[in-house]
Order: structure tokens, then C-alpha cells, then sequence
């Protein structure tokens, strides 16, 4: 079956693209580029870099930009994935979903508007052994927005690797959120995937934050050989 | 045992991780014993009860076969049919589907006392459905939602269906299964 990654460039899309690749043939990525930061479906800080990770993932990129209001942005998802069907053939498409109903609703609800099949691979996920599969596999992945206590400034931009997965874990158990960061406590960026011929290089990033709050934004950034 | 069975369109499909794989997460977290078949070939000779998972919602292979599923005509053991698994049910048993398509949290409201729901008479329940079930002759209608039936059960044999997801949010009723399961002789 020919399919479409919905993919926002962090983890969970990553993730969920590189389990479709096992069972299927995904011919793109889908990107939202969401002008409300506000947007509960698609924003995210460096979503622009998502062209870098499809180049060194030899996959074709379709971008789409919304303005981000709560239901236009639907609309606009509608949008890009007819113009995926109509380029690509795609014939279903695949999504990071976690636990967020809100997020699955709405994918699923404008699939089947389409005649699109659905696919969630980490749909209820096991939080610990997804990111323990997800080390595994080889992804790395740096943590590109805190908005929760207590991460400070220090986690901006920071590898998760198994000792940063051994932090978060503590921290998921003692201040109730979760370790994959799916209520929003964190945003994260692949650096590097199994599926990807080169690993993406940061050459600058800077780092916004206040109280709980912060974004490391990559300025600059290349495809380099591992 | 607990016999689970793999509704998707082919046996270790990419819909197994979202529609399987949590229901034996739940079992393993129980400490039950299960084993895990396609509808293709389901092994149920040494079940005590079995489970039929849900499909992605363009899935509807399985309803071409529905030879594969008249196993359930001679059971007579538990069985817990999940949104396409209850549909699957309903359909060995002689009921067929009315258009209705609902995708969402839905609020659920128990019309007939059952173990299964002891307790809870409305609930909030996650679904993805492109039709709607008939509930089969010799069934009971459980608990509906303002669209349509959410749960039906045989009137005499312990054979459930629910048309909402209850790994999503109503894991308590999957619990409950498998206690009734446990009971029956």
C-alpha cells in the first residue's frame, strides 16, 4: 500500500514512519506548517527543517501552510493529503498518534472523509518501551522545546540518550508527566534515523526560554556523513 | 487461554501495533495466557475465551470471509468482540450492518443490568465505526449511545460485542471480561 507520513520531523512521526517502512511502501512525508503557535494539531519549532530530514530520507516532501485556526487547519490537512493522493498515490496515511484522542479523531475523521486508510503504529504505546525500541532502532533525537516543569534551559537541545531517557524517567514518575512528552511537556527533533542515508548536522541553534517554558531553534543545520 | 484474534487485513499487518497489540499488553499485564492468531487461522481448541480485535476503519476484508468466523456458532465460551471484532460476531449470528459512521468520544448509556457494566450506567467511550450493528436474533441490546447500539451480549451465553474502542479510556471493561471469563465453568 502506497503512504503518506503525516510528519512533523520530531520522534513520534519519525518513529511511526520508519514502522510503516517495515509493512508498507511510504512514497512521502506530509508537513503542516502551522502559522498559530498556539495550534493544538501542528505546530512545532522546526518544522522547517523537516526538507533536510526528507532529503537524507530520499523521500519526496509535501508542505503545506495553515493559518492555524482551531478548524481551518482541517481544511488545510484535507488539502495536503489530496494533493499527496494526487501526486504520490497515496492510499492511506500514517500518523506519531500516541494517546491523544483529540489529534486521533480529527486525523481519522478527514481520512475517512478521503476513502484513506489510517495507520497510528504507536497508538497506545507502552511509553517505556517505545523509547527504548526507539534508542534500539538507532533514531537519535535532541529535545527542541520544554513546556513543563521542572525542565530548565539546560534541556534545550540536549541528545536523548539512555542517560537523558533515565532523567526523564525519574521525572516522568515524580512531577506525573509522560516520558514520551505526548501532553506537550516536550518537543523533540531527529538528528538521525535508521532510514536516513546522512545525519542531520547542527551548525547553530539558539534557545528561548522563560519559567518552564523554552525553544531551541536550529539557525543553521546540514546533512553529514555519520 | 485467552484466544486473541487478528481481525486486520493480513496477519502481522501495520495495523497490528494499534489494534492487537495493546489488547495483549493488557493480558500480559494481567497475567493471563493468550495466544495471538490471524482470523485466517484461529486456534481455538485449547481457548477458554477469546477476544476479536478492531480493524483500521477502511478495513472490511474480513467481512468477505465470513465462514472463517461460524467457530463462533459452537463456542460457547466467552467472547469479546471489539468494534470490528463485534460486527464479525454479529454477522455469524445472522446481523448486518446499517450506515452510520462515528468517530470520536461518544457518551454511552447501559440499558440492561450485566456484569460487565455492574455499576456504571453512562460512560464516555472512544469510537471509530463506519456503520452501525444490528444486534443479532438471540441477542440483547447492552448499552447505546444517541446513534446507535454500543453493546450488545447473547442472551444466554456469555458473548459480547461493544462497538466503541474500551482499550482506549475503558480498559476496566476489558478487566472485567476476563474476570467473567475466569468464572465461567
Amino acid at each position: 500500500m502506497r503512504l503518506g507520513v503525516l510528519f512533523s520531523g520530531g520522534k513520534d512521526s519519525a518513529f511511526a514512519c520508519w514502522k510503516a517502512m517495515q509493512k508498507e511502501e511510504v512514497v512521502c512525508l506530509i508537513t503542516i506548517i502551522s502559522r498559530n503557535p498556539e495550534s493544538y494539531m501542528f505546530h512545532t519549532p522546526n518544522i522547517r527543517l523537516a526538507a533536510l530530514q526528507a532529503e537524507s530520507a530520499g523521500l519526496p516532501l509535501l508542505e503545506m501552510e495553515t493559518e492555524g485556526e482551531k478548524e481551518t487547519e482541517l481544511l488545510d490537512l484535507r488539502g495536503a493529503l489530496l494533493a499527496a493522493r494526487e501526486r504520490f498515490g497515496i492510499e492511506g496515511l500514517v500518523t506519531g498518534a500516541i494517546l491523544s484522542v483529540y489529534q486521533a479523531t480529527r486525523l481519522q475523521r478527514v481520512c475517512y472523509e478521503l476513502g484513506l486508510w489510517c495507520f497510528n503504529p504507536l497508538w497506545l504505546a507502552d511509553q517505556d518501551e517505545y523509547m527504548e525500541e526507539l534508542l534500539d532502532a538507532g533514531f537519535r533525537v535532541i529535545i527542541t522545546g520544554v513546556f513543563a516543569s521542572p525542565f530548565d534551559e539546560s534541556w534545550l537541545g540536549r541528545e536523548i540518550d539512555r542517560r537523558t531517557l533515565d532523567e526523564l524517567r525519574m521525572i516522568a514518575r515524580k512531577h506525573r508527566i509522560t516520558l514520551t512528552g505526548e501532553g506537550g511537556e516536550f518537543e523533540t527533533f531527529v538528528i538521525d534515523a535508521p532510514f536516513f542515508s546522512r545525519r542531520v548536522a547542527i551548525g547553530e541553534g539558539s534557545k528561548v526560554y522563560r519559567n518552564h517554558n523554552g525553544v531551541f531553534r536550529i539557525e543553521r543545520a546540514g546533512l553529514a556523513a555519520r | 487461554m485467552i484466544s486473541v484474534i487478528d481481525l486486520c487485513y493480513r496477519e502481522d499487518s501495520l495495523s497490528r501495533e494499534e489494534f492487537v497489540t495493546p489488547i495483549e499488553r493488557l493480558l500480559r499485564r494481567s497475567g493471563r495466557e493468550f495466544n495471538t492468531r490471524h482470523y485466517t487461522a484461529p486456534d481455538i481448541e485449547a481457548a477458554d475465551a477469546a477476544i476479536l480485535c478492531g480493524t483500521a476503519l477502511m478495513d472490511t476484508g474480513f467481512t468477505k470471509r465470513p465462514d472463517l468466523f461460524c467457530w463462533l456458532l459452537e463456542f460457547e465460551r466467552p467472547v469479546l468482540g471489539i468494534s470490528s471484532g463485534m460486527r464479525a460476531l454479529a454477522a455469524a449470528f445472522g446481523a448486518g450492518v446499517e450506515p452510520g459512521c462515528g468517530i470520536g468520544m461518544t457518551e454511552v448509556e447501559v440499558l440492561s443490568p450485566d456484569p460487565l457494566f455492574a455499576g456504571k450506567e453512562r460512560f464516555s467511550a472512544y469510537e471509530v465505526r463506519g456503520c452501525a450493528v444490528r444486534v443479532p436474533r438471540g441477542f440483547m441490546a447492552l448499552a447505546v449511545s444517541k446513534e446507535c447500539v454500543q453493546a450488545i451480549r447473547h442472551r444466554s451465553l456469555p458473548l459480547y460485542g461493544l462497538l466503541f474502542h474500551p482499550e482506549v479510556r475503558n480498559e476496566w471493561l476489558i478487566e472485567r471480561f476476563l474476570g467473567l471469563a475466569d468464572q465461567w465453568p
